[in-house]
């Protein structure tokens, strides 16, 4: 039996990881992949010691850290969380079951969708949610970026580049973006800000061709041909696999404490997984550091 | 090991691209990468085999997989 497994390996997941290692807890990471949704960022500017570093390489040294411990790693999915008599059990994807005296969910969140006909049937084949990652795969094709927030922005600001027209479509009636980001896109030429405007349907056959757009004030609904449309419009925490044994927030993110715990003994929780505001990478690192402490202090009492 | 054929299909600001690169590289796996942004072609046949845009598109000796999964990537490979 593990003293402490750590479900995902973010900034959350991955700092709780350096913390409970060098309080010698026997640790476990189960995760799908490494560093989540922070290798989506194209740039990050305001975590300390880098003033300007890709999500990417910032992850890859996150890696680098945690590697040179030596620490058990299962990429998988978790499928059950479940309470034992002595701690916790955790059943993967992979078929395999983990024991431990405590669990961290540092599982983060995944993009919202859009909930609307025809959207999953084109999920990868061009409805997208990672534009560092598939936007150049769009060269030369008409995209749209649903989502006139920050992170749509970002999104727009690498695809205008690429694509050949770029639409920016937001449901409400204004940008909320940063002002650094909408003098960029209002510099490109090949741009075209929607407001006021609602998504309805996705279009295709095998591959997406295009979207329904409707004025959700005069109510007039027509198509757009575009390749591709990647969501921006927010995110949902991943807690399929505990939502029956934790609480939960109306947001669906996990209540914890100032301590990072939840309302069962033994599990705690750090990062966009959680009820805790701000979703920075920054903020993440810190709550998976106290959480990893607050597992520690957990299991040097005995479980109390 | 040697016998194996593995096509990669990337762009060049893609992390997880980037990723199992590093992956296949720290293993020792030989490959071919193809950047879909710059090579219409290979955007082509990446769509052709895998039905969708996203990437990395890995073809190892025929099968197909979408993403980075290490899991399958190294039952496939015989790796560890």
């Amino acid at each position: 039996m593990h003293d402490l497994i750590i479900v995902g390996a973010g900034p959350a997941g991955m700092t709780a990881a350096v913390y409970a290692v060098r309080k010698n807890m026997d640790t476990a990471v189960i995760s799908v992949d490494v560093g989540g949704q922070a290798n989506w960022s194209y740039n990050v500017e305001n975590y300390l010691g880098y003033t300007h570093i890709s999500g990417s390489e910032l992850v890859k040294r996150f890696q680098d850290h945690i590697q040179s411990f030596g620490i058990k790693e299962e990429y998988s999915r978790v499928e059950t969380l479940e309470k034992t008599a002595g701690g916790f059990a955790i059943s993967t994807e992979s078929n395999k079951r983990f024991e431990s005296k405590a669990v961290l969910i540092a599982s983060g969140s995944s993009p919202r969708k859009l909930d609307i006909p025809g959207e999953k049937d084109f999920i990868g084949k061009g409805v997208m949610f990672c534009a560092t990652c598939d936007g150049p795969v769009f060269s030369g094709l008409d995209v749209a970026v649903v989502g006139g927030g920050n992170s749509g922005y970002d999104a727009a600001v690498q695809l205008m580049k690429i694509a050949k027209k770029l639409y920016i479509i937001e449901y409400s009636d204004r940008i909320i973006a940063d002002e650094v980001y909408r003098e960029q896109v209002e510099k490109a030429d090949n741009v075209q800000v929607m407001t006021n405007t609602a998504v309805t349907e996705v279009l295709g056959d095998k591959l997406m061709s295009g979207i329904k757009i409707k004025d959700v004030k005069t109510g007039q609904e027509r198509e757009l041909a575009v390749d591709g449309m990647f969501l921006k419009i927010g995110y949902v925490p991943n807690v399929s696999f505990v939502s029956d044994l934790v609480d939960l927030n109306k947001n669906n993110e996990i209540i914890v404490d100032c301590a990072c715990r939840t309302n069962v003994q033994g599990l705690f929780g750090a990062g966009d997984v959680t009820s805790v505001p701000e979703k920075q990478i920054i903020v993440a690192a810190g709550e998976g550091a106290k959480a990893a402490l607050s597992a520690y202090r957990y299991i040097s009492r005995g479980g109390k | 090991m040697s016998e194996n054929k593995v096509e990669i299909y990337s762009t060049a600001t893609c992390p997880f691209c980037t990723a199992v690169k590093d992956y296949l590289d720290s293993k020792a796996i030989s490959y071919t990468a193809y950047d879909v942004a710059e090579d219409r072609e290979k955007r082509a046949e990446m769509v052709e085999k895998s039905g969708q845009m996203g990437v990395p598109v890995l073809d190892i000796n025929g099968t197909i997989i979408v993403g980075f999964e290490r899991g399958r990537i190294n039952e496939l490979l015989g790796i560890n």
